[in-house]
C-alpha cells in the first residue's frame, strides 16, 4: 500500500523543535540505551571533565582513569561475560560520545582497551586466553593497547617489518610500533607481526618479557590527556600461548579497527558538540557593539552548519549501530560515518575556536583543546582521505591506494 | 530486614523550569526527567543498609505516569532487589502518596521506609510526616546521619542549631537529607541486570485508595524578574533607601 500523499491534517500546530536534538535522537532510543547514555555522562562530567584540564596540560592522565571506567563498566562494554556488561552497539556509541564531550584522549583510553585490546583476546583468542586477561582489562586492573602501527607503514599495514619467527615453543618478535595509545603504561600489549609464511598474526605481549619496551612519545600537541608511546620488540620470547589462534591475515587487525572507528564517529560528534553549544552560549553571552555576537548572521550561519552536521550525522552514527545489532553493518559504512564524524567534527572545532575570538585559544574555553586532539582523531585508524578511498573503491570497483 | 524506599520521578534537576502559557502548571513537554534527587539518597542508603548486612531486601516503590518504570530501573540499577510501580495518570498530591504508600507498606511488612525529604518539584515536605501519621509510626525527618541497632535506629536530623539525634523503634519512617551520603552511578552491568529485576504493576483502585485531588491549582507563574542594583553615593542614602525602599530596617 502507498502511504497517502498528504499527511493528516489534525496537526493544528507545529511540533516543536529541540534546538539541541534537532530530529529527536532521544526517543530513537530505547530506555535502556537512555539510562545508559546518562550514566555515561554523568561519569564523564563529573569525573572526566573535572580533571581534563590538567591532565591535558601537564599530560597527567594515568591508570586510575582506566581503573574508573572499568568501576562504570564502560570498558569491552559490549562482551557478555567475564565481568563485562554486554550492552549493544548503540550503547557503546552513546558511552563514547560521552567520553569524548570531555576529551577524545579519555575515549582513546577507552576505545583501545575496549575494541582493540579485548575485542581481538574476545573474537580471535582461545578459552583460556579470554578467563586470563579479559576480567582484569574489564575492571581496568590490567590495562592493554594495541600495536598494529609502524614509524615507517601507517596507512600501509600490510608492508609491515615486525616478524615473529617460529622457534621451539613460540615465536621471537622484532620490530617497533609506533603512535601507540596507552603503551607508556599498557601491561599487555597485542602485537601484530609477520610469521615465517608472511601471514599477519596476533600475539599478546607482556609487560616484563625480556627485550620489550614503550617508550613514551614526547612533544604531542594532540592528544595530551592521553599517554602515546612506542612498543620496541628486540628478540622478545613469546610463547605459543600468546598467540591468538583464530585470525590470519589484515582481517584481524581490521575487524579491531572496525569497532574502534564505530565508536570513533559517535565519539568525534560528541566533541564537536561540545563545541557548538560553548561556541552558542560563548556568542550569546559576548556582547560586542552593544548586542550579542550570536546576533550577527554570520554567527549564526556557523551555529547553524554546525547543528545541521551533527544532527544529520548522529542519525548516521545510529543507523549504522542499529545495523551493527544486526550484523548488518559493512565495513564501508563505518569507513563513511568515521570519515564524515571526524571531518565535520574538526570543521565545527574550528569554527567555535574563531567564535571564541582571543579566549579560544586558552584551554579555560576547552575549545582549543577539542580542535588540536580532532587532528589525531582525524587522523587514526585511517585518515580522511584513506577512507575515502575505500569508498571510491566500493563504487568504482577501482583500488587507488597503489599505482 | 526489608527496607522499602519511595521514588519520585522529577523534572531534572539540570532543567530551566518553564510555566505553561495559559499558567496550568509547568511544561513538561520533551523535558528531562529523572528520580528525585533525594530520593536518590534514600536508595544509596539503603543500599549501604544492604551492604552493611543489615538490610536484606530493598524495595523500590514509584507512584505515576507509566514513565516511573525508567525510575524504578534506576532505582534497581543502583541495587534495589524489586520495584512496585502504582500505576495512576493524573496528579498526585502528597496525601494520596502517603495512603497508596501505606497500603503498599501493609502488604510488603518492611521494617524501615526511606523517603527523600520533598521532592524537587513542588518542595511540599509532606509525605514522609503523613505517612507516619497513617501508619503510627514513628518518623525521623530530615536525617543526615544514619544507623539501625537492632530494633531500633539512631538518627542525626538537620535542625537549625545543629544536629539533634534521635532514636527510633522499628518500624519507623525516615526521611532523608542532602548530607546523608553520595549516591553511587549505576553501573553499564547493574543497567544491564536490573532490566531482569521484576516491576510488579498495581493501581490506586486495587489498593483502595481515592486518588482524587484535594487541592485546585488556581495559578502558576513565573518568580519576578529580579531587578538591577543600584549604586548610592552615600552611607545616608544607603541608610534611607534600607529603611523606605527594602524596609529591612
Amino acid at each position: 500500500m502507498a502511504q497517502p500523499a498528504t499527511k493528516s491534517s489534525s496537526a493544528a500546530s507545529p511540533a516543536a523543535f529541540a534546538w539541541d536534538d534537532p530530529f529527536l535522537l532521544d526517543e530513537q532510543l530505547s530506555e535502556d540505551e537512555r539510562m545508559i547514555r546518562d550514566a555515561a555522562r554523568e561519569f564523564a562530567q563529573s569525573r572526566l571533565m573535572t580533571r581534563v584540564k590538567a591532565d591535558f596540560r601537564n599530560e597527567g592522565a594515568d591508570r586510575s582513569i582506566l581503573k574508573e571506567m572499568g568501576d562504570m563498566g564502560l570498558l569491552g562494554s559490549t562482551i557478555d561475560g567475564y565481568g563485562c556488561a554486554g550492552v549493544n552497539y548503540v550503547c557503546y556509541g552513546l558511552a563514547a560520545r560521552e567520553v569524548e564531550r570531555v576529551d577524545s584522549g579519555y575515549r582513546s583510553m577507552m576505545s583501545v582497551q575496549s575494541s582493540l585490546v579485548m575485542h581481538p583476546i574476545h573474537a580471535y583468542g582461545t578459552e583460556a586466553q579470554r578467563q586470563k586477561w579479559l576480567p582484569g582489562l574489564a575492571t581496568g586492573q590490567l590495562v592493554g593497547c594495541f600495536g598494529l602501527t609502524e614509524p615507517d607503514h601507517g596507512s600501509d599495514p600490510g608492508g609491515m617489518k615486525t616478524r615473529a619467527r617460529k622457534v621451539d615453543g613460540g615465536y621471537v618478535l622484532n620490530g617497533a610500533k609506533m603512535w601507540i595509545s596507552n603503551a607508556p603504561f599498557a601491561d599487555v600489549m597485542v602485537v601484530w607481526a609477520k610469521d615465517d609464511e608472511g601471514d599477519i598474526r596476533g600475539f599478546v605481549l607482556e609487560r616484563g618479557m625480556k627485550g620489550l619496551e614503550t617508550p613514551k612519545i614526547e612533544g604531542k600537541f594532540s592528544l595530551r590527556a592521553s599517554p602515546t608511546g612506542e612498543i620496541v620488540m628486540h628478540d622478545v620470547a613469546v610463547p605459543t600461548d600468546n598467540l591468538l589462534p583464530g585470525v590470519k591475515g589484515l582481517r584481524g587487525p581490521f575487524g579491531c579497527l572496525n569497532n574502534a572507528r564505530y565508536g570513533i564517529a559517535w565519539g568525534a560528534l560528541g566533541a564537536a558538540e561540545f563545541c557548538w553549544h560553548a561556541a552558542r552560549q560563548y556568542t550569546l553571552d559576548r556582547k560586542q557593539f552593544g548586542r550579542p555576537l550570536a546576533a550577527n548572521q554570520l554567527i549564526q550561519k556557523k551555529l547553524a552548519d554546525m547543528q545541521t552536521d551533527i544532527a544529520i550525522g548522529l542519525q548516521a552514527c545510529l543507523r549504522v549501530g542499529r545495523l551493527k545489532d544486526e550484523g548488518r553493518a559493512a565495513p564501508e559504512m563505518i569507513s563513511l560515518i568515521k570519515r564524515n564524524s571526524c571531518g565535520k567534527a574538526i570543521e565545527i572545532a574550528r569554527a567555535a575556536r574563531d567564535m571564541h575570538g582571543g579566549n579560544g585559544i586558552s584551554d579555560e574555553y576547552h575549545v582549543i583543546r577539542h580542535v588540536l586532539n580532532l587532528e589525531s582523531v582525524n587522523t587514526y585508524e585511517g585518515t580522511h582521505d584513506v577512507h575515502a578511498l575505500i569508498l571510491g573503491r566500493a563504487q568504482t570497483g577501482i583500488q587507488a591506494f597503489t599505482g | 530486614m526489608k527496607v522499602l524506599v519511595a521514588c519520585k520521578r522529577v523534572i531534572d534537576y539540570n532543567v530551566k523550569v518553564r510555566v505553561k502559557a495559559d499558567q496550568s502548571g509547568v511544561d513538561l513537554q520533551n523535558v528531562k526527567m529523572s528520580m528525585n534527587p533525594f530520593d536518590e539518597i534514600a536508595v544509596e542508603q539503603a543500599i549501604r543498609l544492604k551492604e552493611a548486612g543489615t538490610a536484606t531486601e530493598i524495595v523500590a516503590v514509584s507512584l505515576g505516569a507509566e514513565a516511573c518504570q525508567e525510575t524504578l530501573r534506576t532505582a534497581l540499577a543502583m541495587g534495589a532487589d524489586r520495584a512496585i510501580h502504582v500505576h495512576h495518570d493524573g496528579g498526585l498530591e502528597p496525601l494520596a502518596v502517603a495512603k497508596l504508600l501505606k497500603a503498599v507498606i501493609g502488604a510488603e511488612q518492611p521494617s524501615l521506609v526511606l523517603l527523600g525529604k520533598q521532592a524537587i518539584d513542588d518542595d511540599c515536605n509532606q509525605t514522609g510526616q503523613m505517612l507516619a501519621g497513617l501508619l503510627g509510626w514513628p518518623q525521623g525527618t530530615f536525617v543526615s546521619r544514619l544507623k539501625v541497632e537492632g530494633a531500633k535506629v539512631a538518627a542525626g536530623r538537620e535542625v537549625d542549631g545543629g544536629i539533634e539525634n534521635v532514636e527510633l523503634k522499628l518500624p519507623a519512617v525516615m526521611t532523608v537529607d542532602l548530607r546523608l551520603n553520595e549516591p553511587r552511578y549505576a553501573s553499564l552491568p547493574n543497567i544491564m541486570k536490573a532490566r531482569k529485576k521484576p516491576i510488579d504493576k498495581k493501581t490506586p483502585a486495587e489498593l483502595g485508595v481515592d486518588p482524587a485531588p484535594r487541592l485546585r491549582t488556581v495559578k502558576v507563574a513565573e518568580p519576578p524578574k529580579r531587578q538591577a542594583g543600584v549604586k548610592v553615593d552615600s552611607v545616608a542614602t544607603l541608610v534611607t533607601k534600607l529603611k523606605e525602599e527594602a524596609g529591612v530596617i
